[in-house]
């Protein structure tokens, strides 16, 4: 249907672990109610830790929050703990923690990363990051995005199984050598 | 340096510039929707093969989540598969759905033998959409392989190229560079 092109392209405004200049970037449209998103949460854990320098990881949110009612606060809020700087120790508590996303969970985890809790609160009733997110989704959309999770290395849609690991990650590696040799031409012919 | 993830399936469904032929189906048991009430605004039909399969229900959760973007168009849209009425009525109940399923169901698959979008030797429509402008014209269609969720970037592009009346051609071209021409 679509291109599979990542738009926008990953920028200042993406939470991103690991180097802006690494050869791979992985992109994760995903919701943290959806249970093969918790699936695949270990498996990018692994990649990240296979490909250390070699990979950046992206993640923009895609709740389906008609399937997964949780699925838009717990969002929020991970992007509220992002504004005070801890959007992946949000994150992961998340994705590990998938069967308690009430309200007084997320509070409860905001209290345990020592985050500022009455501000956190604020963000979430006040729907301060509800824009954000629905954003998210919507520019997910028009990349191809048609359910979660959904990944997208160096901007195109990864067409193959991520429940392979050792296949995501063999997928990982080539793009990264993929980018090494088209670099490497490059240069060959600017010569 | 990426293939484009459009299949190539070309199934002979109603292209763009035909007439959308009209039809009066349930949506519920006790009520009739016939398309011809809803000249005046877009239209997306949604033909997929049956409820509760794995694929159709990532789709029809995916339009349903993205039903504010379709109505910035003004734009309905309908779900057509071969089930009955209680079926739909069950399905649309599970997956909290708001927008009508229609049952395409006596004579069966009548309205997707009509529209091109009929498997005869499975019994279920095809997974296929189509936009339809406000005077009942195709104005884009698309028929994704059987397994595929074709998502709903085809249909935004479309919807928005109906309001921008400067680019007509874009709704029988959506595959070329519209995709990535947006304000």
């Amino acid at each position: 249907m679509s291109d599979g092109e990542l738009t926008p392209p990953v920028s200042e405004r993406d939470h991103a672990a690991g180097p802006p200049d690494a050869p791979v970037t992985l992109v994760e449209y995903g919701d943290y109610e959806c249970p093969y998103c918790g699936m695949a949460y270990p498996i990018v854990k692994r990649a990240q830790q296979d490909l250390g320098n070699l990979l950046r990881f992206v993640f923009r949110n895609f709740p389906l929050a008609e399937s997964h009612p949780h699925a838009r606060l717990a969002a929020e809020a991970a992007e509220a703990a992002g504004a005070q700087g801890k959007f992946w120790e949000m994150h992961d508590m998340l994705y590990e923690h998938q069967d308690a996303l009430e309200a007084e969970d997320l509070m409860g985890y905001a209290k345990s990363l020592g985050l500022d809790v009455p501000k956190f609160a604020h963000d979430l009733e006040a729907g301060t990051y509800t824009k954000r997110v629905r954003d998210d989704f919507r520019n997910g959309v028009r990349s191809g995005v048609n359910g979660t999770p959904t990944f997208f290395v160096n901007g195109s849609r990864y067409e193959g199984s991520w429940a392979n690991e050792k296949a995501f990650i063999h997928a990982l590696r080539e793009a990264a050598q993929q980018l090494g040799r088209a670099a490497h031409t490059t240069a060959d012919a600017n010569g | 340096m990426t293939q484009p993830a459009t299949p190539v399936h070309t199934p002979a469904i109603l292209g763009a510039g035909t007439r959308a032929p009209d039809f009066a189906l349930n949506a519920t048991p006790d009520q009739v929707l016939r398309l011809s009430e809803l000249r005046g605004r877009p239209v997306i039909l949604v033909f997929y093969p049956a409820d509760w399969s794995p694929v159709c229900g990532d789709q029809v959760a995916l339009y349903n989540e993205i039903l504010p973007e379709f109505r910035e168009y003004g734009a309905e849209i309908l779900g057509i598969s071969v089930d009955g009425v209680w079926c739909h009525a069950a399905f649309a109940r599970d997956r909290h759905l708001h927008f009508p399923l229609l049952a395409d169901f006596e004579p069966k698959g009548e309205v997707a033998r009509m529209y091109g979008a009929y498997r005869a030797e499975e019994g279920t429509s095809e997974r296929a959409l189509f936009v339809l402008d406000g005077d009942g014209i195709i104005r884009w269609s698309y028929c994704a392989p059987i397994a595929v969720n074709p998502g709903a970037d085809g249909i935004l592009n479309a919807l928005e190229s109906l309001t921008s009346k400067s680019a007509p051609a874009k709704a029988e071209s959506f595959r070329g560079d519209a995709a990535e021409m947006r304000p």
